[in-house]
């Protein structure tokens, strides 16, 4: 059973020198109870990818087609007062920024109150779920903790209230947008370890988007890759890390620092730039950067699945 | 707060004493004999003599000026010429009415600029933006005086529709308003543009924050995004401006003030030179000056108390 | 485009004043008082008989130089207070930001009030509250601009070369500092019209019979229940010129510096 569900979905942004196609074709699925990362390069289209989900795209952009199924339904068909009553209480979602992510000017008690607006309790039960909710992220004393301003917290406390705020309808799908990029090391691994706890207690489902491959790693069941606006690989994290098929993939894990098995003075790097979306090139889309390029590479290549495990490149035989 | 408090107090105790000193060198300077215009022309050498010594004018200068500046720090403005009544008594007496035209201004601007700084920033690029972004640039634009002349033609001359001159009866709040209606509206009229461009600017800027993202991702509703997310925070830099608002108003009241034939401190100046009534004119000035000092004061107070962030700052 | 075209039309109406109409400005004929706006008047005649679109053209005159005279006076103390501010040891540098914050918080016009009781009514007078008004801001600017320089490496630089803080001042930090200042001189051309002509409606700037706006709108003003054409003419080209000076300030400001735009 899928909570989500990404159909071929394909959006483009209105610019100065014409329509950039942000996202192509992309399709994966977030299945119930699992945690589903999507790592690429910045730029590859995350941000655009959760905008769309949540309805949120900027004024110039558009879903030109596919579908987004969320239990079932259709978001991209929704209008915007549908798509409200889906953020926050069936949809919800931690940022990247600590920082910046909560209202500066209105009490960390009152933001969590105005999440509840839909809920039929009285103030009281709200604030008492709110102090609930504070003291399964491990705020401390979190009754006083409601009257404070945000800027009252540390970077590492406002990330677990933002986490706090997102639960606290019960979401069924969470999305995370780079949620411990900001984070130093150890608040890294103690954010992992709470967002895992949280989906076990809650049960929900958790679309995880970082560029950091060892947070994948450590937390996600499934991986989809994303290279300029497209999808070139997905499956089980298993299936990633340790049979990547698509040579993306593979630059992508020799390029993370963790994974340097041998010391070198150079980290490797891809070289090559993303390639221009409001042109994209007419075969494969990483073509111009692989080092395994052939005359077939200027053609579309076809997505290939082994067990579950897809890729998009015409060297990947089933 | 309560060291900032008192920091920003003590700065402007800093200015109001450099303010009286200005004053007090203008005072000074102007030309010709105080006694002597003081008395009129068939007072004798004697009695102007005599009043000399009695208002301190033998005296050297600093002394002059330390009498001034102790006695004005303690609300005594000398008395004026005409009547010898205290000048800080005359000046007091005309402060309400003039204040009740700022406080219409204010009330003009804040009702008007406000929401359309807001709905322009909700609605940018549309045809009703770009109509109100040159209404406020027009409306900054010309003087008050002007807008004060043209709305006492419209509205009083022309359409009959509201009273031309006078404060109204007193006691009788009902025709106080409506007397208050348009020499208000010639205050307050500039500060509806300044008002509305600044809110459009600081809420364009706000809704782009990342918090305000956050709480789309939550789901709350356009409106309260927009009311108590977003303008809560883009109309803090428009209350430190009030302050330079009403210090602009004070200026603007002088001339409704004689347009519209109202009593204030406005006209009380007007009148003053017009009859070299000296002490009342610098008197009504260091009045007026003080106030706007103390109004700067409290609006950046306020915004101290409004910004939590500020606040716990201080 | 706006902006310019009633600039163009300010200008060229005020140099060309004797050009364009035949009547005197300060002409009294009392068999014409009070005249409507016709062909022979554009704009009637007021109390006096004098013709007002004469009036009005003369008047630009009055309100163009004025704006012009004040602002280069404001421009040039505002520099060289700004300068010493800016460059001079900290303590005259706080003293006399506590000065110009002192002039500042007196409201405009009872300043002008006040100086036009030291000085007596005159366009002297208003002048000098323009240049009172102006400098604090103008020499605030310059103060900022020069204490960010004082330390940039070019100055320190040139500096260490033996130059003379007189000619680091003109070679290096002058011509930084000036654009903004300029754009931000020609945004109080309007303002500065406003203020002269506000005087004048007074009777505290200029001296009759001299045309000047503020007191057509005066005359106008006394008249107003019967002939209000003479308070509209006296308004009018105060509404136009302000509206000119502005849009082109602002398009200049866009233009120029759009840094100052994100500001405002």
């Amino acid at each position: 059973m899928n909570v989500l569900g990404i159909r071929n979905l394909n959006v483009t942004f209105g610019t100065e020198g014409g329509p950039l196609r942000a996202l192509r074709n992309v399709s994966f699925d977030v299945p119930r109870h699992r945690i589903v990362g999507v790592v690429g390069e910045s730029g590859c289209g995350k941000s655009t990818l959760i905008n769309a989900i949540l309805g949120l795209l900027a004024d110039n952009g558009q879903v030109e087609s596919g579908q987004i199924l969320f239990e079932e339904r259709d978001l991209t068909q929704m209008d915007s007062l549908e798509m409200q009553a889906m953020r926050g209480s069936r949809i919800s979602t931690v940022f990247q920024d600590p920082m910046g992510a909560l209202n500066p000017v209105i009490s960390v008690g009152k933001q969590m109150l105005h999440i509840q607006y839909r809920s039929d309790l009285g103030r009281t039960e709200k604030n008492a779920r709110s102090v609930e909710m504070l003291r399964r992220v491990r705020i401390p004393d979190p009754k006083s903790a409601l009257s404070r301003y945000p800027h009252e917290f540390s970077g590492g406390m406002k990330q677990r209230i933002a986490i706090a705020m997102a639960m606290m309808m019960e979401p069924v799908l969470l999305i995370a947008d780079e949620p411990t990029t900001a984070l130093d090391a150890t608040l890294e691994v103690a954010t992992i370890e709470l967002l895992q706890e949280l989906q076990a207690q809650i049960g929900c489902s958790v679309l995880f988007i970082s560029h950091h491959l060892g947070v994948i790693a450590e937390l996600c069941d499934d991986v989809v890759v994303m290279y300029a606006g497209e999808v070139v690989e997905r499956g089980t994290t298993r299936q990633i890390f340790h049979d990547p098929l698509h040579p993306y993939t593979e630059r992508l894990l020799r390029c993370d620092p963790a994974g340097q098995s041998t010391r070198t003075r150079h980290l490797p790097t891809i070289p090559g730039e993303i390639p221009d979306l409001r042109d994209p090139p007419k075969g494969c889309i990483f073509a111009d950067r692989c080092d395994r390029r052939e005359t077939i590479c200027e053609t579309a290549p076809p997505e290939v699945e082994m067990g579950g495990h897809r890729a998009c490149c015409h060297r990947v035989k089933p | 707060m309560l060291s900032y408090s008192l920091k920003r107090l003590g700065l402007a105790v800093a200015i109001v004493s450099v303010a009286m000193l200005l004053l007090f060198a203008m005072i000074y300077l102007i030309p010709g004999d105080p006694a002597a215009v003081a008395l009129g022309p068939r007072a004798t050498e004697a009695m102007r003599e005599a009043l000399r010594i009695k208002m301190g004018l033998d005296q050297p200068v600093w002394i002059q000026f330390w009498n001034f500046f102790i006695n004005a720090w303690q609300g005594d403005l000398g008395n004026e010429v005409l009547s010898n009544r205290p000048v800080a008594k005359v000046v007091m007496e005309q402060l309400p009415s003039t204040l009740a035209l700022i406080v219409g201004g204010m009330a003009w601007s804040i009702a008007l600029g406000i929401p359309l700084g807001c709905w322009t920033a909700v609605k940018r690029g549309g045809m009703a933006d770009r109509i109100v972004g040159v209404f406020s640039v027009a409306v900054i634009a010309v003087p008050s005086f002007v807008v004060a002349i043209y709305a006492l033609l419209i509205f009083s001359v022309s359409l009959r529709w509201l009273p031309a001159i006078g404060a109204g009866e007193p006691g009788d709040i009902g025709d106080q308003l409506v007397h208050l209606i348009l020499p208000s509206l010639a205050v307050g009229l500039g500060w509806v543009g300044y008002i509305a461009r600044m809110v459009r600017a600081s809420m364009l800027e706000v809704l782009e924050a990342p918090h305000i993202r956050t709480a789309r991702a939550f789901g709350l509703p356009d409106r309260q995004i927009t009311y108590r997310y977003a303008l809560t925070i883009a109309i803090l830099p428009t209350v430190t401006l009030l302050g330079v608002g009403i210090g602009q108003m004070l200026s603007s009241a002088v001339f409704a003030e004689i347009v519209f034939a109202r009593p204030g401190v406005g006209k009380l100046v007007y009148d003053a030179i017009l009859t070299r009534n000296y002490p009342l004119v610098t008197g009504a000035v260091l009045v007026t000056t003080v106030l706007f000092i103390l109004i700067n004061l409290i609006a950046d107070l306020v915004v101290g108390y409004l910004d939590p962030r500020v606040r716990s700052r201080l | 485009m706006f902006g310019v075209v009633l600039v163009l039309l300010m200008i060229g109406g005020a140099v060309f004043a004797d050009l364009l109409v035949a009547a005197e400005p300060n002409r009294i004929s009392p068999r014409d008082r009070f005249q409507g706006p016709s062909l022979a008047h554009l704009m009637g005649t007021d109390q006096l008989g004098r013709d007002l679109f004469s009036r009005v053209l003369h008047g630009g005159r009055i309100a163009l130089s004025v704006a012009l005279i004040s602002i280069a006076a404001s421009l040039v103390i505002g520099v060289v207070l700004g300068l010493i501010a800016g460059y001079g040891p900290r303590w005259l540098d706080n003293l006399m930001i506590l000065l110009f914050d002192a002039i500042k918080s007196f409201p405009t016009v009872m300043l002008a009030l006040a100086l036009v009781t030291l000085f007596g009514p005159s366009l002297t007078a208003v002048m000098v509250v323009v240049v009172l008004v102006n400098v604090p801001g103008y020499a605030r600017i310059i103060r900022t601009q020069t204490l960010a320089l004082k330390s940039a490496q070019f100055v320190t630089a040139a500096q260490s070369m033996g130059a003379g803080t007189a000619r680091v001042l003109r070679a290096h930090v002058l011509p930084n500092v000036i654009g903004p200042l300029l754009i931000l001189a020609s945004m109080d051309i309007p303002v500065v019209i406003a203020i002269e002509a506000g005087m004048s409606f007074l009777g505290l700037g200029v001296r009759p019979p001299t045309p000047s706006w503020g007191a057509i709108l005066n005359d106008g003003f006394t008249a107003i229940r019967d002939t209000p054409w003479i308070a509209i003419a006296g308004g009018l080209p105060i509404i136009l010129t302000t509206l000119g000076f502005t849009f082109l300030g602002e398009t200049l400001r866009d233009v120029f510096d759009p840094r100052l735009k994100a500001r405002g």
